[in-house]
């Protein structure tokens, strides 16, 4: 089980980008993805802002080709084109050379017909299309995916909330590891619902201004859509086929809060325990990781206790950390995934990519997020959080093979 | 490696909560969908969180806490400090829809104004709810996730167990398979055909010859353990899924080689349990897997009894532990009368539609 696992292809779509490259220039310009709800008709709709992909739905059904299907949720379409530009990425020609899995989580599944379908039955039993029904569950953007880029060997769904992706990245590299699979495609996709949006606005931590996270007058997050995935393959792959991998995956960890649904611990013992399961499993003493992608929401709470954490196991020496939901919003099943790609596009770089939307350092706290762009840096270790509700926190650190 | 049961706890539509007797007598049902015979939950959850609870998180809980009480490792109740109890290095659950009831709770209260819904049902709604419910029930701050795949949910969180022995992580993992059906849900989703158009009778739906299969639900919880203790009823040393296989012969291929992947063949296994669950369109999938590489061993079925669902093989794994354990069949069970010499190996191999097909292999 001491199989090393490398990162050889990643892909994305979100708020501030179609695929790694826009993505990569929107975060250099510090140019944000949130703006106003066009998706859906809501009462919501200019007053609470999102973080909407910059396509309707039609326009990504061309983008893979499907132009004018009613086949597909958002979910699946943002999924089918960020796992094809992973796999392209990894410059991987046919998907079943060897066996290859793959792993997708998601929030809500196709929530967005669901409840499009759910108005027109609840006026008549009889109603209602079909096609608005056989892809709620979480399972169909998987299959759906699945197909489109013909992967058959493993094929699984997680939902852990906020958390769920970066523990899709987990599970795949543990099949990895033990053997099981050469091969894993790991990630998530979720599509802004008028479900979430109003179920987080219920729990009043939607932020009117846009999300400012580890600020001290933030006031909540900012809903995301989006879709990442990373290419994940074993050592002796990476050596017989002479692949320059983008990253390895070295430690992770997933620990669970035990505390409330939905609330985290005042002093954040879930995140601190993931994070330092992590460093543990990638025998890393805390002192060498160098950038830090915080889960930072923006909320009141999650911030806090995160923060907490952050001193508890770096006591004096913080590395440097900033949120990257101030451009992409919080893609929930996608978020971690997305931000693990970003830690990707930092290690290669050197860059690490500003926390907007910050004024002011908390009081409860002594560190402060970096807020201007940094570049020349040699980034060797970055640690990417993602915590979720149910208290599901989980931790991935990527390192860089240079 | 291979994984030991070494406690169960399932709630179902049959009476199954008491884990000293198997099947004493089996409940008929004539009805659109078989409902899970609940427990009091007064002994098990305490009033004050119990109050807000839906349904599924608390059949979740109680499941759960029933497998720990099954492998003593729950803390004694003669007392305070009679009995530590101890944790499971993980909690691992597989559901297909997660709480319905809660989701249509949303739906409905989004539809009769978006400025004045509950927080509850949204909280509750969250896939991963069971998981961290039990996580925050028993203060347990280990490894915690949750499989959310059709029909490979609860396949998939027993493959995520077994790797965290793999990695040496782990000395035991409690692992469930939930879901429940409402009646809207029941009525929303019979569009699609799954389902039985008119209520049946849960006995004999293997001669009903209509497409669509009975629905049901269920809560089965296990503690899986890298030894044995005792309270093992068996072990469970391979899970595998498979997904869209082409056609039968590919199907069998694949058994032949999960089984091989062993050492061992269909000869092997002294039971199968399989997944028929009255739907005539899928069923002969069954069929015809029973007229080849099952001609010679015993046929076992189980979904008469608990109703078909996204994780129904909980039921399956309970019903094969303890046949392991007890070497003894339930006549109400079986599909044919082969009468195995022994009961040292049984398979599970359950499918769901012809996309996602699944296999357990289990030993005494």
């Amino acid at each position: 089980m001491s199989k090393r696992v490398f990162i050889t292809g990643t892909g994305i779509i979100s708020a501030i980008g179609n695929n790694v490259s826009e993505v990569f220039t929107s975060l250099q310009s510090a140019t944000s993805g949130i703006g106003e709800i066009t998706l859906f008709p809501t009462v919501h709709a200019g007053i609470i802002p999102v973080a909407e992909v910059k396509m309707t739905t039609e326009q990504l059904l061309d983008c893979i080709g499907f132009h004018g299907s009613h086949e597909f949720t958002r979910t699946s379409l943002l999924g089918m084109i960020a796992a094809r530009e992973a796999i392209e990425a990894a410059g991987i020609t046919d998907i079943g050379s060897c066996k290859t899995g793959l792993l997708s989580a998601n929030s809500v599944g196709g929530m967005n017909r669901s409840e499009s379908f759910y108005k027109e039955f609840l006026e008549d039993r009889a109603t209602g299309r079909l096609r608005d029904i056989v892809n709620h569950d979480c399972g169909d953007s998987t299959e759906r995916i699945a197909r489109y880029t013909g992967i058959k060997d493993f094929i699984s769904t997680i939902s852990t909330a906020c958390s769920s992706s970066a523990n899709t990245i987990m599970f795949g590299a543990d099949l990895i590891r033990s053997g099981k699979l050469d091969r894993v495609i790991a990630g998530g996709t979720d599509s802004i619902t008028k479900f979430t949006l109003n179920g987080f606005n219920t729990l009043m931590i939607l932020d009117k201004n846009g999300c400012r996270p580890f600020d001290e007058n933030r006031a909540g997050l900012t809903l995301g859509e989006g879709a990442a995935y990373v290419v994940l393959e074993p050592e002796e792959v990476i050596v017989k086929e002479g692949i320059t991998p983008l990253a390895e995956l070295t430690g992770y960890g997933n620990a669970n809060d035990a505390y409330h649904q939905t609330a985290s611990s005042p002093e954040g013992t879930g995140a601190y325990m993931a994070m330092k399961k992590a460093l543990e499993k990638g025998k890393l003493p805390a002192s060498e990781i160098d950038y830090i992608n915080v889960h930072g929401t923006g909320t009141e709470n999650n911030d806090l206790s995160e923060g907490l954490a952050l001193e508890r196991i770096f006591v004096d020496q913080i590395p440097p950390f900033s949120s990257t939901k101030t451009y992409t919003g919080h893609a929930l099943g996608a978020a971690g995934a997305v931000e693990a790609v970003i830690s990707i596009l930092s290690l290669q770089h050197g860059m690490i990519f500003p926390n907007l939307n910050w004024n002011a350092p908390m009081k409860e706290l002594k560190i402060r997020p970096v807020t201007e762009i940094r570049k020349g840096l040699r980034i060797a270790h970055a640690l990417s959080n993602s915590f979720g509700f149910g208290g599901n926190n989980s931790t991935v650190i990527i390192s860089s093979c240079g | 490696m291979p994984a030991y049961i070494n406690g169960i706890g399932l709630i179902s539509p049959q009476q199954t909560t008491d884990s000293n007797s198997i099947l004493p007598e089996v409940k008929e049902y004539t009805a659109d969908y078989l409902t899970c015979i609940e427990p009091n939950y007064k002994e098990f959850i305490n009033p004050i969180a119990r109050r807000r609870m839906s349904r599924l998180i608390k059949m979740g809980i109680t499941a759960a806490k029933l497998a720990l009480s099954d492998a003593n490792m729950l803390p004694s109740t003669s007392g305070e400090g009679s009995g530590e109890g101890s944790l499971p290095d993980a909690i691992i659950t597989g559901t297909g829809l997660g709480s319905v009831e809660d989701t249509e709770k949303i739906l409905s209260g989004m539809l009769a104004g978006e400025a004045l819904m509950n927080p509850t049902p949204f909280i509750q709604s969250t896939y991963n709810t069971i998981s961290s419910q039990i996580a925050i029930t028993l203060k347990c701050h280990n490894y915690n996730s949750t499989y959310v795949h059709r029909s490979f949910s609860f396949e998939s969180a027993l493959q995520d167990a077994l790797l965290q022995f793999d990695e040496g992580i782990a000395a035991s993992v409690l692992v469930s398979g939930i879901d429940e059906m409402t009646l809207n849900h029941l009525t929303i989703t019979r569009k699609t055909g799954h389902w039985k158009m008119e209520p049946a009778n849960n006995l004999s739906i293997l001669s009903s010859h209509t497409p669509g299969a009975l629905a049901g639900e269920g809560a089965a919880s296990f503690i899986l353990a890298n030894a044995p203790s005792s309270s093992t009823y068996a072990s469970l040393n391979g899970v595998q899924t498979i997904y869209k296989p082409a056609d039968v012969i590919q199907i069998e291929n694949h058994i032949r080689r999960f089984l091989s992947g062993y050492g061992l063949s269909t000869d092997d296994m002294d039971a199968v349990i399989l997944g028929y669950n009255g739907d005539c369109d899928y069923d002969s999938i069954y069929d015809k897997l029973g007229s080849s590489i099952f001609s010679e061993q015993q046929q076992l079925w189980y979904k008469h009894l608990c109703g078909e669902y996204y994780t129904s093989t909980g039921f399956a794994l309970w019903l094969a532990a303890n046949i392991l354990k007890n070497s003894l069949i339930p006549a109400s069970v079986k599909l044919n009368n082969h009468n195995p010499k022994q009961l040292k190996n049984i398979l599970i191999y359950n499918q769901y539609r012809n996309i996602n097909h699944s296999l357990m292999w289990l030993s005494k």
